[in-house]
């Protein structure tokens, strides 16, 4: 299906570690290009913000032309600019916010500063088509773990709940230390997981049956440390593929189960989950089993979508111009702390 | 040539557009604030105001010169990422100019001297000059206390924060900030007698401040 009447959104992220640039109409991906530094932190063990500020300058001009190319369109054909505003690493989301005022500036075209969790629930749009309102949505990535209402993607989010320590990413790289795996720590652990027995250990669910919808993974990773530790001084082997199934059963069981009791609460009959770990097959895997259980549709973008990128600001920025909301002004502030219920930063 | 110049790589944020005027240059219009927590905030909308009371259009652009700093990273950022975009969407040449040789061109000195800026954690950027125009040998970063200064007068905020170290009065180090009408004034120059400028890529002179980690903390209290 052509949309060309629809206008063409330039999307451009710089939250993270991740420089995105993507090209959108409506539903319809144009192009989605990448350029990531996370090899440039993964001695780190964790993203140090002066590392991705760096590369997020010298890959942002680049990125952008080689999302045009690959879409077939010119920087004159766009009909609106979106970034993202916030939340994430100030030095960060600096340089894409002035980028993108910068295009803005020359093209003459409205500029949508918008917000980094939303994006992710919009970026389903690309794939499975508008989404069914209302929504029940879990964010979870390196640095969130949110669970979200969504009335109406440019105009009505609420958040249900968050973690209060660590994000369920975050917790996947620090027990991937523990065991020797390399960074980031999703995949590994992933992978290792499917040797393993989750029911080999039992670690703890964090704030389980707590009456909120937040999440905490502080305790379950000091609880693998203490696992692993104990092992080490008894002289033991580390079982390292069912340490890693126990962890990520106790992750993703507080996951899915809360984000089931928000669908019951609010007699919502959809869910959608991203982020980058909605890339790991396990929380996909339950959360299929538990959704198709409680009559719940489970829509789960493919992994290239889940992890940070440039489309799924486009994604928002097409929503937030189809409301007819109006353009951030030039002297748009980043947020590093933008609240999920302000779709669009202002 | 109309000459779009900008600068944020120092608590002030200056945009200017300048053009050569027989053997000179004229600086259309320029606007400066000094608030090094707003940058991002402050840049593009400077550049809209001073391109209108230019009485041009972005479209009439043929240069971009801006600082490359030296300077604090967050805000010399929003002057490049700016940059590289504006030139890229106007489909025009962009260059750079030290943040420092700007500063020491709106000096004016025709004597040596040196120019220093705040590089934060108790150091400075700095280097010496033969006259305005002239530098002598690269950008060092350095604690005030170790700049071979030669008892040159030195200029710039790295004097006037320490004063007491150069041994001189902080009221004569003027001028502190960088000011894009000096910049893109430096820059028409430099264009017009066909001599290169820097690429606009950012001068860090420090790396990354980031820590590989060591293994990882114990949780449990050893049994001695």
């Amino acid at each position: 299906m052509s949309n060309t009447d629809l206008p063409l959104i330039l999307g451009i992220e710089s939250s993270c570690d991740e420089t995105g640039v993507g090209l959108v109409r409506g539903c319809e991906l144009l192009s989605d290009e990448v350029a990531s530094s996370v090899d440039q932190h993964a001695r780190f063990g964790g993203v140090v913000p002066e590392v991705a500020s760096r590369a997020h300058l010298e890959a942002m001009t680049p990125t952008v032309q080689r999302a045009l190319d690959r879409a077939g369109v010119k920087l004159s054909d766009v009909d609106a600019i979106a970034v993202t505003a916030g939340p994430g690493l100030a030095g960060a989301l600096l340089v894409g916010v002035s980028a993108a005022k910068a295009y803005a500036l020359a093209l003459g075209k409205p500029l949508y500063g918008v917000n980094h969790l939303v994006g992710h629930v919009a970026v389903d749009q690309l794939e499975h088509g508008p989404l069914p309102k209302p929504t029940v949505a879990l964010l979870v990535s390196g640095g969130h773990t949110s669970l979200l209402l969504v009335r109406d993607l440019a105009t009505d989010v609420r958040l249900l709940g968050d973690t209060v320590d660590d994000a369920a990413g975050e917790a996947y790289d620090k027990v991937a230390r523990l065991l020797d795996l390399p960074y980031p720590g999703g995949p590994p652990i992933d992978r290792a997981a499917r040797e393993g027995d989750p029911g080999s250990i039992r670690f703890p669910r964090g704030k389980w049956g707590d009456g909120t919808y937040d999440f905490s993974f502080s305790g379950l990773k000091t609880a693998v440390a203490r696992w692993v530790e104990d092992a080490e001084r008894d002289g033991r082997p580390v079982p390292v593929p069912d340490v890693a199934a126990a962890f990520q059963e106790a992750v993703v069981d507080v996951l899915t189960r809360k984000a089931v009791d928000a669908c019951r609460e609010h007699g919502v009959e959809h869910m959608v989950i991203s982020g980058g770990v909605a890339a790991n097959s396990r929380l996909r895997a339950l959360a299929e089993e538990r959704c198709a259980a409680a009559g719940i549709e489970l829509r789960v973008p493919r992994p290239r979508l889940c992890t940070d990128n440039g489309a799924m600001i486009a994604a928002l920025g097409a929503e937030v111009v189809a409301a007819g909301l109006p353009p951030s002004r030039l002297d748009l502030a980043t947020d590093t702390s933008l609240p999920v219920n302000r779709p669009l930063a202002g | 040539m109309l000459l779009l110049a900008f600068d944020t790589a120092s608590p002030a944020v200056t945009a200017a557009v300048c053009e050569p005027v027989g053997d000179g240059v004229r600086v259309r219009a320029s606007v400066s604030s000094v608030d090094a927590r707003r940058h991002g905030e402050l840049l593009a909308p400077g550049i809209q105001e001073v391109v209108e009371r230019s009485g041009a259009q972005m479209a009439d652009l043929t240069h971009i010169a801006v600082g490359i700093g030296p300077g604090p990273y967050t805000g010399l950022r929003v002057g490049l990422a700016t940059a590289h975009a504006l030139a890229e969407a106007l489909g025009i040449a962009c260059h750079g100019v030290a943040t420092l040789d700007a500063i020491a061109f709106a000096s004016g000195r025709t004597t040596p001297f040196v120019a220093a800026s705040d590089a934060r954690r108790k150091e400075v950027f700095w280097a010496r000059y033969d006259d305005a125009l002239t530098r002598v040998g690269d950008i060092a970063v350095d604690r005030p206390a170790d700049v071979d200064t030669g008892g040159l007068p030195v200029i710039g905020h790295g004097a006037h924060l320490y004063a007491d170290v150069f041994g001189q009065d902080a009221a004569q180090a003027e001028p502190l900030y960088p000011d894009a009408a000096a910049l893109g004034e430096l820059a028409v120059r430099r264009l017009v007698e066909g001599r290169e400028l820097p690429e606009p890529l950012p001068l860090y002179l420090r790396r990354p401040d980031a820590q590989e980690p060591g293994a990882p903390k114990k949780v449990r209290q050893w049994q001695a």
